[in-house]
């Protein structure tokens, strides 16, 4: 990030991106569909599931594969299961940026550190999972695994209450994050920002419940918004977008069928028929969408990733001009920013 | 659910309002005229009835005779959204209007694909290479870069 400045108040910002870049696109062009999913792990490598999610969605929907009702469910449960790890991790980094060094953000590492267990108990990983696989899921999930959901969607309340306690009413927090890196409605729906960004600005939209894929119109939840757009609004957003995550992931958990295959039956090598596709999904960060053009062959004749982080940052410069250095700071951590998503 | 508009249907509207606009539309897509897409752009946004205020993807595509600009309109207001596609005909140098003047949405992603592709976009307010370090030679998103 270049930033031009007059004494300590920012006059101009420009983002520099690109250090990252691993090609991920070009990589994927001499691969075959299966290769793919681990390269999509390393995206947003905070919520590595929901990349593979969105991924084999989009494969499906091209190939017109149908998934299993019980991979569906697991579908969901293990993506709103990372979208509570990646918000935490989201808060957490955020009240760091604020001045609240570390003590929240290991409040919120210990109930990540339990979703990263669980992924590790259905994937053998802790980051980078390589989970999921067209047509469903690479392997069934052991029971103990639904035990742990169970406890954690049971527990999980009373820790969102104790974050609520140490950060929520605190006057220094509110004081630095209430009115600081303001993005207006209008300028959210100009520059295409989506997630929690784009909701704290006031817009009610989520694809899950305007455009829901896999089993979501099944499930009832709300979809939480701010109204001024500011660093606190999109703080409170994801804290109330992980209590809506855990109302889902207990009605899925509910509905899920207790046995039933957990893949389609598809190859190890196939191929799609020729055409192009665009598959997206709420992801923790945003809208995070494939396309996929083919050409009939094994490998995707171009595929491209739409990564939402990048657009969210696009009035970055226009929300912090006129501040200090430090809200600069706090603002660019409320935006959840993940490099290797933004430079794929 | 979000409805995907049927392309001839909005092509032949399309080519009403900006004559010789559209070149085909077909079921999922309106394929229009490079020379006219800032029109055409300008038609989509503002038109009561498709209001398409909300830009996602914009990405291209190298089919080695041509290279293909793929849009993603959305309204937010109707819940619907349409593919808009346009194609350039020279591998030497390509041009076409930037529609970010329009959307907002499409300044990273425009500058992304003149850096990977190397396709100008006239009237864009800062075209630099987005991922690439100064001095990168060729377009890797290219078919035929190797």
């Amino acid at each position: 990030m270049r930033l031009t400045l007059d004494g300590e108040v920012i006059t101009d910002v420009e983002p520099i991106v690109g250090y990252l870049h691993r090609g991920i696109e070009k990589l994927a062009e001499t691969r075959t569909y299966t290769q793919i999913i681990p390269l999509t792990d390393r995206l947003d490598y905070l919520a590595s599931m929901t990349n593979n999610v969105a991924y084999c969605m989009a494969v499906e929907k091209l190939g017109g594969i149908k998934v299993p009702e019980r991979a569906e469910y697991l579908r969901v449960i293990i993506s709103e299961m990372i979208r509570i790890s990646s918000h935490l991790m989201a808060i957490g980094s955020f009240l760091n940026d604020c001045g609240a060094f570390f003590t929240p953000l290991l409040y919120m590492w210990r109930e990540r550190e339990k979703i990263l267990d669980m992924c590790d108990m259905i994937s053998g990983q802790r980051l980078l999972y390589n989970f999921m696989r067209v047509g469903g899921l690479s392997q069934d999930v052991p029971a103990e695994f639904i035990t742990s959901v169970k406890k954690f969607v049971a527990e999980m309340p009373r820790y969102i209450d104790e974050y609520n306690q140490l950060v929520k009413e605190n006057e220094v927090f509110l004081a630095r994050s209430k009115g600081v890196g303001i993005l207006p409605k209008e300028t959210a729906i100009a520059i295409g920002a989506s997630g929690p960004v784009l909701r704290a600005s006031g817009m009610k939209w989520d694809v899950r419940k305007m455009d829901p894929y896999s089993v979501y119109d099944r499930f009832d939840f709300e979809v939480p918004t701010g109204q001024n757009g500011d660093c606190y609004d999109r703080y409170w957003v994801r804290i109330l977008e992980m209590t809506q995550s855990l109302r889902i992931m207990e009605q899925a958990l509910a509905q899920l069928p207790a046995k039933g295959p957990i893949c389609a039956d598809v190859p190890q090598f196939f191929t799609l028929p020729a055409g192009e596709v665009y598959g997206y999904i709420e992801a923790p960060k945003g809208n995070l969408g494939f396309y996929i053009v083919s050409d009939g062959s094994i490998a995707p004749y171009r595929l491209h990733i739409y990564p939402p982080t990048l657009i969210n940052i696009t009035a970055f410069a226009d929300m912090v001009k006129g501040w200090k250095v430090a809200d600069l700071i706090l603002t660019f951590g409320s935006m959840d920013v993940v490099l290797g998503e933004i430079d794929r | 659910m979000t409805i995907a508009l049927n392309g001839e249907e909005i092509g032949k509207k399309l080519n009403e309002a900006i004559p010789g606009a559209v070149v085909s539309g077909t079921k999922t897509a309106v394929l229009v005229d490079a020379k006219q897409l800032t029109k055409v752009a300008e038609y989509m946004k503002s038109t009561p009835g498709l209001d398409f205020d909300y830009l996602t993807v914009v990405t291209a595509v190298d089919y080695l005779e041509y290279f293909e600009l793929v849009y993603r309109l959305v309204s937010l207001k109707y819940n619907h959204s349409l593919i808009l596609k346009t194609r350039i005909y020279t591998r030497e140098d390509p041009v076409v209007d930037s529609v970010t003047p329009i959307w907002r949405a499409a300044y990273y992603q425009e500058r992304e694909i003149f850096d990977l592709f190397g396709i100008k976009f006239e009237g864009h307010p800062y075209l630099k290479p987005l991922l690439l370090w100064e001095g990168f030679k060729g377009y890797p998103l290219r078919r035929d870069y190797l």
